[in-house]
């Protein structure tokens, strides 16, 4: 089994938290993982992206040219990755932030979420991240939802600890957004 | 079981230096090895160790020399413009004979270059970049687990020659963040260090130096450091061979790019050529005695690297015309992908 | 028959390279004696500069570093930060200290770095031939400043004043050899930047006018004379900062 995943967004957007916590996640579960961050001068609002690459063996080059799930935040993120598409491709993207073109290969798997909407709703306009996060797990099956909680609890300390509930609603907004919309069976996987 | 952490390179190389022993740190901040100077600032402390954000990586490594004059173990880290800085000192180091731990997570290059990853920096770091007849050695890691473990390894090689040691990464390694193990209960070979500066109570004084001005002095040393050299080079050459056996092409890559060919074998399918892989871990010493071998039977050697090309002139020298060499390389902060490794191989013809 | 002067333990009996007149000799003696009058020849560690002082370490018996031109402060930090019980000074010329130099000494002094700096300013280099320092006087005539030092090769760089403005800094002195009252006032001072480390009090500084017949083109005698008269109006002697006393 290998998954790669790119994250995109621009900086402030949660991609690395994000993809921080699926990391993590895969790595408690007995898996292979890289993580390989965007770095450079930019802090907030500059392009932010990641290369995660969940494998049941050795991984090879952790920079991704052909990506099994792209989840983009923003427009450039879009053009910057979409020659990353590839047949079967799982396109996740912030339908609130982001306008596909019309000429998308049939062949990829696209996932439409107003990730921006749907957090500002819940009242925390950061939290899209959490809700592509569940909208991503929902479909991918990759985690125990319990795993994962458990490392953003771990990972939200100091004040930041009060906001795990608001991530946590968040993070089953996405789930619930996707199996409503796309027909999904969702098994959250045992409490650990 | 073991605790595997979650941590970029630039980090597991900062605790693996505490599990050593280094107890002095010495550093500069600089993009893309910022991780491992935060990493140290707070970690550092914490274990009674000592830790200065110098005003330059000049003034950094002139601490190092400091410290490891004064015998305890001590690194400092940068990378590619701020080990330039470092350069004169540390033939001054080689020159004195101090060990120490040198990190350089290479950046792109000639000049401020960029700050995406590299393999430019491999003349410098193997051919002795600063001035006189020295060498340091140079071990390259490529993944996060090796980085840890080459930088306990470092620290004992270095102690052990006395000569410093470099542990030359990139900025993919050092930004990248993989899961890795430290071996806590790990034994360091720690040598006794008579030379040190102490204070010379109950014994001689010691002088830490490398200034030979009386006419033949100079010669004398050299040889001996010739004589420390060869037995370097004997004794400390570190290979991954992947299926060189028989192989009638043999890629041979280091840090980054040997992960890349890794990919490459794995997917090469064609069966024209039986593929095989060479990643040097020591580049200096380097494994010129593989290489010969190797270029015994190989129809075809291919160096991939990250720059544009520099290891290719060291594997040409161990295949002495045996065998053709060929070359395939990016520069500023282009990575070889698996296809155009791929298509270099096709591009044999064979 | 009483010995009443003998060479100090913390200097070897061998001949110095230093030409007639110099006045590192002499330095290197007072420095000598006052670790001596501590007792602490074997806990010592001293760094020898690049240029004309290089060979110190032959001279003085305990355990001594050379390093890379003008680095002796960053070489002494990482030794006193592994002893911090040792005595550890740095020994530097005019042209390692406030040329090439003067980025470390400067955030040596600034960091409060608990050593002690002897700093012999002859406002010339030696050992290369007599070329313009950082410290050569206005109308100062050397190799490199045929027509006498002027404004476009900048001004002699003030180094107790520089760094007497620094929170770091403890003990900053000026000093010279040009006469025998001067050399005890020398001694003198030379102690109290061992003192103030041994105190624990921060970084200490001893500048001492020295003088360097050969290049100033003097005759020895005359080479002191431009001490007092000439350099000592540049370099006013004086204490500029003293944690002691509070002075600064």
């Amino acid at each position: 089994m290998i998954e790669k995943v790119i994250l995109a967004g621009y900086g402030g957007q949660g991609m690395m938290l994000f993809g921080k916590l699926l990391a993590q996640s895969v790595m408690m579960n007995g898996k292979y993982v890289t993580f390989y961050p965007s770095y450079g001068t930019e802090v907030r609002g500059g392009k932010a992206f990641y290369h995660v690459i969940i494998s049941t063996d050795y991984i090879f080059s952790p920079v991704i040219d052909e990506a099994d799930t792209l989840i983009i935040m923003n427009n450039p993120s879009f053009d910057k990755f979409q020659n990353c598409i590839v047949n079967n491709t799982h396109l996740f993207y912030n339908s609130s932030l982001v306008h596909l073109p019309n000429d998308l290969p049939d062949d990829i798997n696209i996932f439409k979420i107003p990730a921006t909407e749907i957090a500002n709703d819940i009242g925390n306009l950061v939290a899209s991240n959490m809700v592509m996060m569940g909208a991503y797990n929902c479909v991918k099956n990759l985690i125990p939802r319990s795993r994962f909680l458990y490392c953003l609890r771990t990972s939200l300390t100091g004040k930041k600890a009060a906001l795990f509930e608001i991530n946590k609603l968040a993070m089953e907004r996405g789930e619930q957004y996707v199996q409503e919309n796309y027909n999904i069976n969702y098994d959250i996987g045992q409490d650990e | 079981m073991e605790t595997k952490h979650l941590l970029t390179g630039n980090e597991a190389a900062a605790e693996a230096a505490i599990i050593a022993g280094c107890r002095y740190y010495y550093g500069y901040p600089i993009t893309p090895q910022n991780e491992l100077i935060n990493y140290l600032a707070t970690r550092m402390p914490q274990v009674g160790g000592t830790f200065i954000q110098a005003e330059s990586e000049l003034a950094a490594i002139n601490m190092v020399y400091g410290s490891a004059a004064a015998g305890a173990r001590t690194m400092t880290s940068s990378s590619s413009p701020g080990i330039s800085l470092k350069q004169e000192c540390i033939s001054y180091m080689a020159g004195s004979e101090l060990p120490c731990l040198i990190v350089n997570m290479q950046r792109g290059g000639p000049g401020l270059g960029d700050i995406s990853t590299s393999q430019a920096d491999y003349f410098q770091a193997v051919k002795g970049g600063g001035h006189g007849d020295y060498r340091i050695i140079v071990l390259a890691p490529s993944t996060v687990q090796e980085t840890a473990d080459l930088v306990y390894d470092a620290f004992d090689i270095a102690d052990k020659y006395r000569n410093p040691v470099m542990v030359l990464g990139d900025a993919q390694i050092g930004q990248l963040m993989e899961p890795v193990v430290f071996h806590k209960e790990r034994k360091n070979n720690v040598a006794d260090k008579p030379w040190a500066l102490t204070g010379s109570k109950g014994r001689k004084k010691n002088i830490v130096k490398s200034f030979y001005p009386v006419k033949g002095e100079l010669e004398v040393f050299n040889k001996k450091l010739q004589e420390k050299y060869k037995r370097i080079e004997d004794n400390e050459v570190l290979f991954e061979d992947l299926n060189t056996n028989g192989a009638d092409v043999v890629l041979v890559a280091y840090g980054t790019t040997s992960r890349i060919c890794k990919d490459v074998i794995n997917k090469y399918e064609s069966g024209n050529h039986q593929l095989g892989m060479l990643r040097p871990i020591s580049l200096w010493p380097f494994p010129t005695k593989k290489i010969r071998e190797i270029s015994e039977s190989a129809k075809a050697i291919i160096t991939i690297e990250m720059s544009a090309g520099q290891m290719v002139e060291d594997v040409r020298l161990a295949v002495e015309g045996r065998c053709p060499v060929h070359f395939y390389g990016r520069t500023g902060g282009g990575i070889p992908t698996p296809k155009e490794i791929l298509k270099k191989i096709d591009e044999l013809g064979f | 028959m009483e010995k009443i002067f003998t060479r100090p333990e913390s200097l070897l009996d061998v001949p110095t390279h230093y030409c007639a007149g110099c006045g590192h000799g002499v330095v290197q003696r007072l420095i000598a004696e006052v670790i001596d009058s501590l007792g602490a020849r074997e806990k010592t560690i001293g760094i020898a500069p690049v240029g004309c002082a290089v060979l110190a370490y032959n001279y003085f018996d305990f355990d001594m570093s050379e390093a890379p031109h003008g680095r002796p402060p960053a070489v002494a930090t990482g030794i006193k930060r592994v002893h911090p019980e040792n005595l550890v000074f740095a020994y530097q010329g005019d042209g390692d200290l406030a040329a090439i130099g003067i980025a470390e000494i400067i955030h040596t002094a600034n960091r409060g770095e608990n050593i002690t700096v002897i700093f012999v300013n002859n406002a010339v280099y030696g050992m290369t031939n007599g070329q313009m320092a950082p410290t050569s006087i206005m109308n100062q005539k050397t190799i490199t400043t045929p027509q006498g030092r002027t404004s476009s090769e900048g001004y002699p760089l003030k180094v107790c004043e520089l760094l007497s403005v620094l929170d770091g800094s403890s003990f900053l002195a000026r000093v010279s050899t040009s006469t025998p009252e001067n050399i005890r006032l020398t001694k003198k001072t030379i102690l109290k930047g061992f003192t103030t480390q041994i105190e624990k009090k921060g970084f200490a500084l001893v500048e001492v006018l020295s003088a360097c017949p050969v290049y100033l083109r003097m005759e020895p005698e005359e080479s002191l004379k431009f001490i007092d008269n000439e350099m000592t109006k540049t370099f006013p002697l004086g204490v500029f900062k003293d944690w002691e006393t509070n002075n600064s």
